[in-house]
């Protein structure tokens, strides 16, 4: 049993404690974070743990301390408006199939947090996650796109 | 397009207790469409079907039926475009749906093929969705002037609205279906001309993007029902093993676990509350397999068996002109090469699963298949009930490059499990190790190429020797034609619509040493163009240089009576700028291909910085004869030079005693964002044939960059991967 904060909901859980948080997660019906490989490689997975991108599929329910807040794509945009990615995203169509979308747009979420206008070295670094429809190109621009929108809001 | 419309028809597809409402607008209409006679109806429908591509409702909204797989390439958007264009009707209320494959089977296949696989979901189907879409406007039209008592030649449409001028009267799609739906089908059917479209061949956004983007799409991973199980299976990893035995005993008393079943003679899978409850019990599941007769089998067993048939006496003949002996016993110079290609894996990023349940006298499935009939058959044989009583309900697949095309040894395996746990849906999941060890491998081949030169350069002869898999002797053995698999030709045959080799050669033989290991091969993103691109276009760079030509003109030389496939090697060349000296350090390759109908060439840019190499920059062209929607013609060559430079940088799968080495990303390395390159397109329709764009510039991807490998180091790299079969290291 643990009691975390999730998408900004207090819930106590109740799942084996080696249980990935992906899997806890993917139970509480919160489908938008992928199964990809299971061993932190592709990124499918990614979430926000404290804020910080991590691989869920490879953090056991154990790892977290309660109180521990995790946020999902479905939380990602604030009070039910898009995050100024996934308007990106749509603005440029960037996904194919669409599932490693999640994971990618969470850990592009965490790296505009850090470095509001990324430069292609910064996105390279951050950006690992993988996606075999090849959206590479596609994720860069939405990147670069999502960082002007922010930058003119700001 | 709007969320909502999205959200809307998902929840058609995702959710169970809403499953009959596709029946209901599907079987209403004792309508004609395309010579099929459609069965009565069974329902009452909540929106009048025009015929069997197109819903109205009274909002004027339109569904159209999407028959062919969508798995992001796009032909979703693509074929709505071509039906909404013949149609006339409001891009902006469109939304889609897609009738399953029993639907499709209770009324004699009116929806045509599902199989989604060889670049064919628009170039096979065009004409009848556009009939479709132009059929439907004519019974709108025809039931507005019905309406109004003027003949239907004196009213027009516009974005669903329908006018009288005369009488100064209109009217709307929505208020027409009804009585459109009842009336005769036109029998003479003219399409629109195609440089008069408004919606086809625009860069429209694609229909299934916002869900895609917020964690709502629903794959067939994220399926689920009231009272769904989860189930985690283990098959023999070793090729032609089997199941002997297996000791549950040790994770009796683990939580959750329902039930531990053989599966299929082959594997052991548990059924439990959770995937991850079944998962992590099946790792304590003691199991004895028969290992088989393939149990001590290693790479280096089937290169032998492959380099025996570079030089067989017998092979199948694929494209033969001249004499071939005679023009290189007469040739001035001859240069000979040996390439090989290994085994590749699709690793789509979602793995196999699939959802069952069975009851006794039904049984369903949901599940994401790139052929939902060819899946709704393996339902049907593996529950051994009729198929009215069987259906596939299809979910978005997350990711398919051919692996979801044919072989539905998941799916089979989730209807033998569910036979197991009746009346219970059960979803079993693959993981990715089991993905990785039960694949259907790209086909592994070698290929010896020799050429014999003339005083002047000019290629009198060549042979090129193909030693190596057949997929079709793999997958469907009784297509063979007297033992010979055609597509292992493709993009080297002498003619025909699919892939036409380019080069005039007087004196050519192009041949096949079938050489089949165990290894279950199957169709893999460009399928044999891949490595038959890469041999071929790899040696006549080689022999460019043994004429000490430009490998441009070169190719143009060679090319002379083939004015389609020189067409878009000459436009990336001209964007390249071929004629100007690369920037210092670049180095630049070429090549080109034509497959899947359509015609393809790339200039790649590379540079070598301390024995790293750089793919910076690709310039691909494509003449796809139709470009239906050009924005995302570019997100596919995109993506397919990221398949197919991934293939060639790090792609490969070994065999260590009788199984897969490779079982995890760890192990199978995949391009990422730092080695994607740029890539600029030219999409270049002549308007004149109808060609694929899912895969066609994925074979031009490797060629290109060996070329510029080549030109950078003088050395030709002719073993794939090149991680691992080069001093070179990918930057």
């Amino acid at each position: 049993m643990a009691q975390l904060v999730i998408n900004g909901i207090k819930q106590t859980v109740s799942a084996d404690p080696d249980t990935p948080i992906l899997w806890v997660l993917r139970d509480l019906g919160l489908t938008g974070t992928k199964y990809g490989c299971g061993v932190a490689q592709c990124g499918a997975c990614t979430v926000h743990i404290d804020g910080e991108p991590v691989r869920s599929c490879s953090l056991p329910l154990a790892a977290l301390q309660d109180g521990q807040s995790i946020t999902t794509i479905e939380a990602l945009g604030a009070g039910g408006k898009l995050h100024a990615l996934q308007k990106a995203w749509i603005e440029l169509d960037v996904p194919q199939c669409g599932y490693c979308q999640s994971g990618q747009l969470m850990a592009a979420a965490a790296l505009l947090s850090k470095s509001p206008n990324p430069t292609d070295a910064e996105i390279d670094e951050a950006m690992t996650n993988i996606c075999r429809c090849g959206t590479y190109n596609r994720i860069r621009a939405g990147i670069k796109h999502a960082a002007a929108l922010l930058t003119k809001k700001a | 397009m709007t969320k909502q419309s999205q959200t809307q028809s998902q929840s058609t597809l995702a959710n169970p207790s809403r499953r009959g409402f596709l029946a209901q607008t599907s079987l209403v209409m004792g309508a004609f469409s395309f010579g099929f006679h459609i069965p009565q109806a069974e329902a009452a429908a909540p929106a009048p079907e025009v015929n069997a591509w197109v819903v109205i409702k009274p909002d004027d909204s339109v569904v159209i039926r999407i028959a062919r797989q969508e798995m992001g390439q796009g032909t979703l958007t693509g074929l709505a475009q071509l039906v909404a264009e013949e149609m006339e009707c409001d891009w902006a209320k469109v939304t889609t749906e897609q009738p399953t494959p029993g639907q499709n089977a209770a009324r004699g296949r009116v929806w045509g093929n599902y199989a989604t696989g060889g670049s064919r979901g628009i170039r096979d189907s065009h004409l009848y969705v556009r009939k479709g879409g132009a059929s439907a406007r004519m019974m709108l039209v025809a039931a507005a002037a019905k309406s109004w008592n003027v003949p239907a030649t004196e009213c027009s449409v516009n974005k669903g609205v329908i006018t009288h001028k005369a009488s100064n009267r209109s009217t709307t799609y929505g208020q027409v279906a009804e009585l459109a739906a009842t009336m005769e089908p036109p029998r003479d059917i003219v399409l629109k001309d195609p440089k008069t479209w408004t919606i086809a061949g625009k860069p429209l956004p694609r229909l299934d993007t916002v869900a895609k983007v917020d964690g709502s799409q629903i794959y067939s991973m994220d399926f689920t029902m009231p009272g769904m199980l989860h189930a985690a299976i283990t098959n023999c990893p070793i090729f032609g093993g089997s199941l002997k035995s297996f000791d549950a005993s040790t994770i009796a008393n683990k939580p959750g676990i329902k039930k531990v079943v053989a599966v299929d003679g082959k594997g052991v899978a548990v059924i439990a509350d959770t995937w991850w409850q079944a998962k992590s019990a099946l790792e304590q599941v003691a199991i004895v397999w028969n290992e088989g007769p393939h149990a001590k089998l290693t790479s280096a067993d089937i290169a032998a068996t492959l380099k025996e048939g570079l030089t067989a006496k017998e092979a199948f003949v694929g494209n033969q002109a001249g004499d071939v002996k005679a023009g290189l016993a007469q040739a001035a110079k001859t240069v000979e090469a040996v390439y090989s290609y290994p085994y590749q894996h699709h690793a789509t990023m979602e793995p196999m699963n699939a959802t069952a349940l069975f009851t006794g006298t039904r049984c369903d499935v949901w599940t994401s298949s790139q052929n939902s009939e060819a899946a709704l058959e393996t339902v049907v044989e593996a529950s051994g009930l009729p198929v009215g009583q069987c259906d596939v309900t299809r979910l978005l697949l997350g990711g398919g490059f051919g692996r979801r095309a044919v072989s539905h040894d998941y799916v089979r395996q989730s209807v033998l499990i569910a036979k197991q746990m009746p009346n219970v849906p059960v979803k079993l999941i693959w993981s990715r190790e089991e993905d990785m060890l039960h694949g259907h491998y790209h086909p592994i081949t070698q290929c010896k190429l020799t050429a014999g030169l003339d005083a002047q350069g000019n290629v009198t002869a060549m042979h090129m020797r193909i030693s190596g898999q057949s997929i079709l002797s793999s997958i469907n053995p009784s297509r063979l034609q007297n033992g010979r698999d055609p597509s292992t030709f493709q993009g080297l045959n002498p003619d025909g619509a699919e892939g036409v080799f380019g080069y005039a050669i007087p004196n050519l033989l192009i041949d096949h040493a079938m050489r089949n290991p165990p290894l279950p091969a199957g169709y893999w993103r460009g399928v044999n163009n891949n490595q038959n691109a890469l041999y071929l276009e790899c040696f006549i760079d080689e022999l460019a240089v043994a004429a000490g030509q430009d490998p441009l003109a070169f190719r143009q030389k060679m090319l002379r009576n083939s004015p389609k496939h020189l067409a878009v090697l000459n436009a990336v060349a001209e964007k390249a700028g071929w004629d100007k000296p690369a920037p210092k350090g670049v180095f630049r390759g070429l090549s080109q291909h034509m497959g899947y109908g359509s015609y393809v060439a790339a200039c790649a840019e590379v540079s070598i910085v301390d024995q790293k190499v750089k793919v910076h920059r690709i310039i691909a062209a494509t003449n796809p004869g139709h470009a239906v929607n050009p924005q995302q013609i570019e997100a596919q060559i995109d993506g397919s030079f990221a398949y197919g430079l991934s293939a060639l940088l790090y792609g490969e799968i070994t065999i260590k005693d009788g199984m897969v080495e490779q079982q995890n990303f760890d192990t199978y390395e995949l391009l990422r964002m730092a080695q994607m390159p740029k890539v600029e397109s030219i999409v270049m329709p002549s308007g004149d044939f109808w060609g694929g764009v899912g895969e066609p510039t994925i074979f031009v991807a490797a060629p290109a960059v060996l070329n510029a490998i080549a030109a950078a180091t003088g050395q030709r790299i002719r073993n794939m991967p090149i991680q691992s079969n080069s001093d070179l290291k990918i930057a």
